[in-house]
């Protein structure tokens, strides 16, 4: 019985030397690539002693970096979830004109590199810029300044929501919210009692993914913010600028909390699939 | 409570799904919108709940019209095709969600609440099942639920739109006849929908057979299905033969036929000859209609047979009652048929 089944096995599979090595270059790679500049971020960080460590971080300019990506990160993240939730309702329970449009731009800054994102809000708010002129006039600071940070990354990271959420709720379709009309419920309790518990662990999925670039980006950023020290650095560009100085413990321990930042994410977004990857599938299932 | 339909009509994209009809449903019935997909019956029933807007014309729900009332309003119990029950919530609360959506002032107390839903729990006989999520129930349970769901607020009418269509056959024809009690206790006005002729004249007090966005017929089952009132109509409900030829003063003329038949109130010219398969019957004489035996077949309990017809493009079909069983003819053999019923139609030009 046994042998048969290995015979059968052998028959719609590769030899055994051909799997091994595959899996062994897949392995390579992933050491390569993934997992030794890991390695090299712990290792370059604790190399000059734990004292070295907390001095490099408790840096005042480095908290000022800490505390503006943070910033970034809860304004952009919400306005993503407002404005995700919003667009992905708009796609996927309506018919309008242009809808293939908006799509389109909602994936424009997926395929956008950053650092043209970055150059289109320069030329816009600049002093150069379309608005530079009146900006100026009225005292109003945005590039080289937290509101311009804010825009960037904004752009960078408003396809994260909407894009999680799009395929689920077409999936779903509009039954639930049609039973939900018909039995007297309003748009507000529809919303609350049955569209968003459909969609929540979508929407946290979406938002993790959203947050960790918005505290990761740095193309962008790196545009509009001008690198002044202590006031427009975010961790990303915080952590070029002691590279540039060659103060490489420096860099690595700031760069080791941008690095426990995704193994939480990546940790989180784990258990959310393992979770409830039931209910991320649960439509492509009963339909 | 009576639902008069005036004038109703609606257009997706510039395409009439449904040209402006007028229809009325007397209080307390159970009515079938019958048709092919595509016919319009999915639309009327939803532009009679208020899922879609009508174009042009009015719904009444007794002296009320309906099109200017909000969906809350209407009170419609709607049961969805594929049941649309809210996954992360209990068989109870899926019930209990229309209650508890009504405005603050208006809703019950939770106490009686939990009274309403745990008794139509009971008459739509899931009480056990009521802590269970719809991802844990068959089928059959979650049709249950749904329909529990729409008497929850108390509708005004009960519609459903392919109430069975989702599942097996068995459970199917056990659910139907549920239903036809259910709708016999609780005396609610209930539309549905369906493309499955045998359900509609079975569940049924009236059906309304609906073709191209329009009603080809409405009238009891009985008549539908024996005097169908169009070419459509007879052959959409149940098996039909047809037989082309032509009429001439008041006769029904056709090749293979050796004497004409009468063509009830038919127009002069080409027609069409409509008939059942249990109409027909082998003639002991040999006379009537001249046929060539093709096949014989036997299929749960019943024998069919399969004939030609001299001059006819196509074969009829009959089935033999267990008399001509006694003498079953075999394959090639030449027979004479007699139709005891038939239906004449001008031909379509």
């Amino acid at each position: 019985m046994a042998r048969s089944s290995e015979r059968a096995d052998a028959a719609i599979s590769e030899p055994r030397w051909l799997r091994w090595l595959l899996i062994a270059i897949a392995i390579a790679l992933i050491l390569i690539v993934v997992v030794l500049p890991l390695a090299v971020v712990v290792v370059e960080a604790a190399a000059q002693g734990w004292a070295a460590y907390q001095n490099a971080i408790l840096e005042s300019d480095t908290l000022a970096a800490i505390w503006l990506t943070l910033l970034v990160a809860t304004l952009c993240v919400p306005a993503n979830v407002i404005f995700g939730v919003a667009a992905a309702w708009a796609i996927s329970k309506f018919r309008f004109p242009g809808k293939g449009l908006l799509l389109s731009l909602i994936d424009l800054p997926f395929s956008v590199s950053p650092v043209v994102a970055g150059l289109v809000f320069v030329l816009l708010f600049g002093a150069q810029g379309w608005f530079g002129e009146w900006l100026k006039a009225h005292e109003i600071k945005i590039i080289f300044a937290t509101p311009g940070i804010v825009l960037a990354t904004f752009f960078v990271t408003f396809p994260f929501v909407a894009r999680e959420l799009i395929p689920l709720m077409q999936q779903q379709g509009q039954d639930q919210e049609e039973a939900a009309a018909s039995l007297g419920a309003s748009g507000w309790q529809m919303f609350w009692r049955v569209t968003f518990p459909n969609v929540r662990w979508a929407l946290l999925y979406g938002v993790l993914l959203c947050n960790a670039r918005a505290m990761g980006e740095f193309g962008a950023v790196s545009v509009v913010s001008g690198h002044i020290r202590g006031l427009t650095n975010t961790l990303p560009l915080q952590v070029e600028i002691l590279h540039n100085d060659f103060q490489t413990a420096a860099a690595f321990a700031v760069a080791s909390l941008l690095t426990v930042l995704a193994l939480i994410t990546l940790g989180l977004k784990l258990w959310l699939e393992r979770r409830h990857g039931e209910s991320l599938a649960r439509a492509a299932r009963t339909h | 409570m009576d639902i008069l339909i005036e004038g109703v009509g609606k257009r997706f994209d510039g395409v009439a799904a449904l040209s402006p009809i007028d229809l009325a449903i007397p209080s307390g019935q159970l009515v079938a919108l019958l048709g092919p997909s595509g016919s319009g019956k999915t639309t009327l029933l939803r532009l009679i709940a208020g899922l879609l807007p009508v174009d042009g014309g009015r719904i009444r729900f007794g002296d009320n019209d309906a099109t200017r009332l909000s969906l809350r309003d209407r009170r419609v119990g709607f049961v969805f095709q594929h049941y649309a029950l809210f996954p992360h919530m209990s068989v109870f609360e899926n019930v209990a969600f229309g209650l508890r959506s009504q405005p603050r002032r208006q809703r019950p107390a939770e106490a009686t609440i939990r009274k309403k839903v745990d008794d139509l729990l009971e008459l739509v006989q899931i009480a056990a099942l009521r802590d269970r999520l719809p991802a844990q129930l068959s089928g059959g349970q979650r049709q249950r639920v749904a329909l529990a769901r729409a008497m929850a607020i108390d509708p005004t009418v009960l519609l459903l739109d392919e109430p069975f269509g989702a599942l097996d056959a068995k459970v199917r024809i056990e659910l139907r006849r549920w239903l036809r009690t259910l709708h016999d206790e609780t005396g609610l006005t209930t539309v549905f929908v369906t493309h499955d002729q045998e359900e509609a004249l079975e569940l049924a007090d009236r059906v309304v057979v609906m073709n191209q966005g329009a009603i080809v017929q409405d009238d009891v089952p009985e008549r539908v299905y024996s005097h169908p009132a169009s070419p459509f109509v007879f052959d959409f409900i149940g098996r039909s033969n047809q037989i082309e030829g032509e009429v001439r003063d008041g006769l029904f003329f056709a090749a293979g036929m050796s004497t004409p038949l009468t063509s009830d109130d038919c127009p002069v010219g080409p027609a069409t000859l409509y008939s059942r398969p249990h109409d027909l019957r082998l003639s002991e004489s040999g006379k009537g209609l001249q046929a060539k035996v093709l096949e014989v077949r036997r299929l749960a309990g019943r024998v069919t047979l399969e004939a030609a017809l001299a001059g006819q493009t196509r074969p009829l079909v009959m089935d033999l009652s267990s008399h001509d069983l006694l003498a079953l003819p075999a394959a090639g053999e030449r027979i004479g048929l007699s139709l005891q019923h038939y239906r004449v139609f001008a031909a379509a030009r």
